[in-house]
């Protein structure tokens, strides 16, 4: 398991001979992901070879349809420039395409708010635009992001920033934590994929045992994802908020990032997220090592009896974690009460 | 995007929204011209800058007749005008806008944005017209009514009615309000803008509505469809570091520190700037390198990083996934030479092809210090601009 996309997805690659395109298409052949087609319309018929995966070849074709029927691809992935990026996502769509990664930056705002009208009455699943894809490590990478930092394991990450989801998966690995999924969901104000609806996935994964959550300034994703991590989910959650230091009425970087009327700062965020239990860390460096402390608190906490006497004898670091043991942080209690309040109501 | 009110009010024109008549003038000279077309009358004369609270900054100004319209517009066109949005400096009037005196028997808000939450277009309408509306949004957050706008549909115009009926107004002025809306709707989807404000629209003695001021921002993604409208750029308004940076595709903002950060990716790039604000340090600005950061954008980087007198130390974090570490190691290498670098320089990389990167920095002969993960990297950076203001007292 994993969420969204697992060694079995079949990929498309639409913009598979632009510059981003080809390279990336490489790039994914060599991680091993399953890419059965490329879409270029007007070089149907000819194939996609690439120096980083010799021996492996793609058919390419002149639009999507032809690329699901030809392949039964249910996923795909955009490098189409910003003119015709909306474009690209309706038709991934209306081809039968249930997941759509759309790589591009620099879409304009109007075009998303349309393309999210049209989506909304159909079965598909719109991961970005702006984002560096999403990848289960060892399984299957659909985007940009650098394949060897990552090694499997049990924790999700989600991020609505780039490089900054890669800092944080890279401290994970070094921390001996892989991850199951890590989905980038963008940085701009409108994106198919919210944190909620990852988060909705990574509490349902069974492989899943917590999650590191990014988030940034703007917008109220973030508080969203507050509110359902503190009615819904049991496990563990670990965040990071970037732009405490950001300006107001500044776009930093991402179209979305942006502090206005006074709404979308950091503090607030990190006020609503650590109010729903979420361990927000104040410096990036500490986001694997954090998360790492959570784990081993856990599984002190999960130990028989037995076990956590004989680790009485060792030294302080585990002393702290048995005496958290026996006595669960007040959060935590309260929250297990509010869960258990919450399913009598609904029972 | 930002543009002036008189280019924001010739668009709105264009698509049928009613603006008071009036014309842009850069000399007095011009301003007693406009005046005088204008039927002789009262005019109000004002400062065009790209910042709210003119008024209140002595900005914008009533003239009755085109002398005193000439004379009015000497005082303002040169100005330095300061408001709560320019900052202390504040910025220089260039133009002034003469534009017809109105009789306002009533003040109402008007603004139109994306709700980030519903993906949509929002309508917003307030009786409190002439105040800041986040101030109303904080104070008096029922005051404000809202309406989402369907993108399969646009706006209808019950919306528009039901903002007027909502807001008090009665005979035909929800209806008018409501034909103002579609309009507004209109120029606002046509130009792509990202938001529209129409504080005051003023309701006149015979009941007319008008857009007494217009502040329009435009999508910049979009641009490239509008180069109408890309053109009313005016580059006197914008920091001639972040216009510089645009032009090699950066993105660059001015902050007030001494660290001079340059970073690849949003996100990290604000990371860095608040682990350096952890550890004690004052972040210059932020920089995104983007993910294609070549030699040519790192040497760009470097000098716009550098034109800031206050940068005492500057920090270079790259997390090289799809660029490779020894790729911007040479790059950096380059660029330090090039524009002879003599400020203290830590770096950290980390990534693709690390190793051979640091052995690339490390042997460049340049006095780079090179860091191991974000921490260590910004508390070098701060340790080097101590060590710099130390050194600079001591000599």
């Amino acid at each position: 398991m994993s969420i969204l996309v697992d060694r079995n997805t079949k990929v498309l690659c639409q913009g598979i001979t632009g510059s981003a395109g080809s390279f990336h298409a490489g790039q994914m052949l060599a991680y091993g992901t399953k890419l059965a087609g490329g879409v270029t319309p007007g070089k149907g018929g000819s194939r996609f070879t690439s120096p980083a995966a010799p021996g492996k070849e793609v058919p390419i074709f002149d639009t999507v349809g032809q690329a699901v029927a030809a392949t039964g691809a249910s996923a795909s992935v955009l490098f189409v420039p910003p003119p015709f990026a909306a474009d690209a996502i309706l038709e991934a769509a209306d081809a039968g395409i249930r997941l759509v990664v759309a790589i591009t930056e620099g879409i304009p705002v109007l075009d998303m708010v349309r393309v999210k009208r049209a989506l909304a009455s159909q079965d598909v699943r719109l991961v970005g635009p702006n984002c560096p894809g999403v990848i289960t490590p060892g399984a299957c990478k659909i985007g940009i992001m650098p394949g060897p930092i990552h090694r499997r394991g049990r924790i999700g990450v989600v991020s609505r920033s780039g490089t900054l989801t890669y800092e944080a998966v890279h401290q994970l690995t070094l921390a001996g934590i892989g991850q199951s999924t890590c989905v980038g969901i963008g940085g701009d104000p409108v994106n198919g994929t919210d944190f909620v609806d990852c988060l909705e996935r990574f509490q349902a994964d069974p492989e899943t045992d917590g999650v590191v959550l990014i988030g940034e300034i703007g917008g109220t994703a973030e508080e969203k994802a507050a509110a359902y991590i503190r009615s819904e989910m049991t496990k563990p959650v670990v965040g990071f908020i970037a732009g405490r230091t950001a300006p107001p009425g500044r776009r930093m970087g991402h179209a979305g990032a942006i502090i206005s009327g006074g709404k979308g700062t950091a503090a607030d965020k990190v006020d609503a997220l650590r109010a729903a239990g979420v361990r927000v860390v104040e410096s990036p460096a500490d986001m694997g090592a954090e998360m790492k402390r959570v784990l081993e608190r856990r599984l002190a906490r999960s130990k028989p009896r037995s076990l956590r006497a004989k680790s009485a004898s060792r030294p302080a670091a585990t002393a702290k974690h048995r005496r958290k043991a026996a006595k669960p942080a007040g959060g935590a209690r309260k929250k297990t009460a509010r869960r258990a309040a919450a399913r009598r109501r609904r029972g | 995007m930002k543009i002036h009110e008189y280019q924001a009010k010739e668009i709105l024109r264009r698509h049928g929204v009613p603006v008071p008549g009036g014309r842009v003038a850069a000399t007095p000279e011009e301003a007693e011209a406009v005046a005088r077309e204008l039927g002789g009358g009262t005019v109000v004369v004002k400062a065009q800058i790209h910042a709210g609270g003119r008024g209140k900054g002595g900005g914008v100004k009533l003239a009755r007749g085109p002398e005193e319209a000439r004379a009015r517009a000497t005082e303002i066109l040169g100005m330095q005008l300061v408001t709560h949005q320019t900052g202390p400096g504040g910025q220089k009037v260039r133009r002034v806008l003469v534009e017809q005196g109105c009789d306002i028997a009533r003040e109402l808000y008007l603004g139109m944005t994306l709700d980030r939450e519903s993906g949509r277009l929002t309508l917003m309408a307030s009786a409190e017209g002439g105040v800041e509306i986040e101030e109303v949004a904080a104070k008096h957050p029922d005051k404000i009514l809202k309406t989402a706008i369907d993108p399969a549909v646009g706006l209808s115009a019950f919306q528009g009615r039901k903002l007027g009926f909502g807001l008090g107004l009665d005979r035909d002025v929800p209806r008018r309000l409501g034909d103002f809306a579609s309009a507004l709707a209109v120029a606002y989807e046509r130009s792509d803008a990202s938001l529209a404000e129409i504080n005051p629209l003023v309701v006149t003695r015979t009941g007319d509505l008008l857009a007494l001021d217009a502040k329009v921002n435009l999508d910049d993604n979009a641009l490239f469809r509008h180069p109408d409208l890309a053109a009313l750029r005016d580059p006197d308004e914008e920091d001639p570091k972040e216009n510089e940076a645009k032009r090699f595709d950066l993105s660059y903002i001015a902050l007030d520190g001494d660290i001079g950060c340059m970073v690849n990716g949003a996100g990290l790039a604000m990371a860095t700037m608040d682990i350096i604000k952890l550890a004690g340090g004052s972040p210059a600005n932020f920089l995104d390198v983007g993910g294609g950061a070549d030699a040519a954008k790192v040497t760009a980087a470097f000098k716009i990083l550098l034109s800031d007198a206050h940068v005492k130390a500057v920090l270079v974090n790259i997390f090289g996934g799809i660029m490779k570490c020894d790729v911007i190691a040479e790059g950096i290498v380059a660029a330090a030479k090039e524009v002879g670098l003599t400020l203290p320089l830590v770096v950290r990389l980390e990534g693709t092809n690390v190793e051979r990167g640091k052995e690339i920095l490390a042997k460049s002969g340049l006095p780079i210090t090179p860091a191991e993960g974000m921490r260590d990297a910004a508390e070098k950076a701060v340790a080097a601009v101590r060590g710099a203001r130390a050194a600079a007292l001591a000599g």
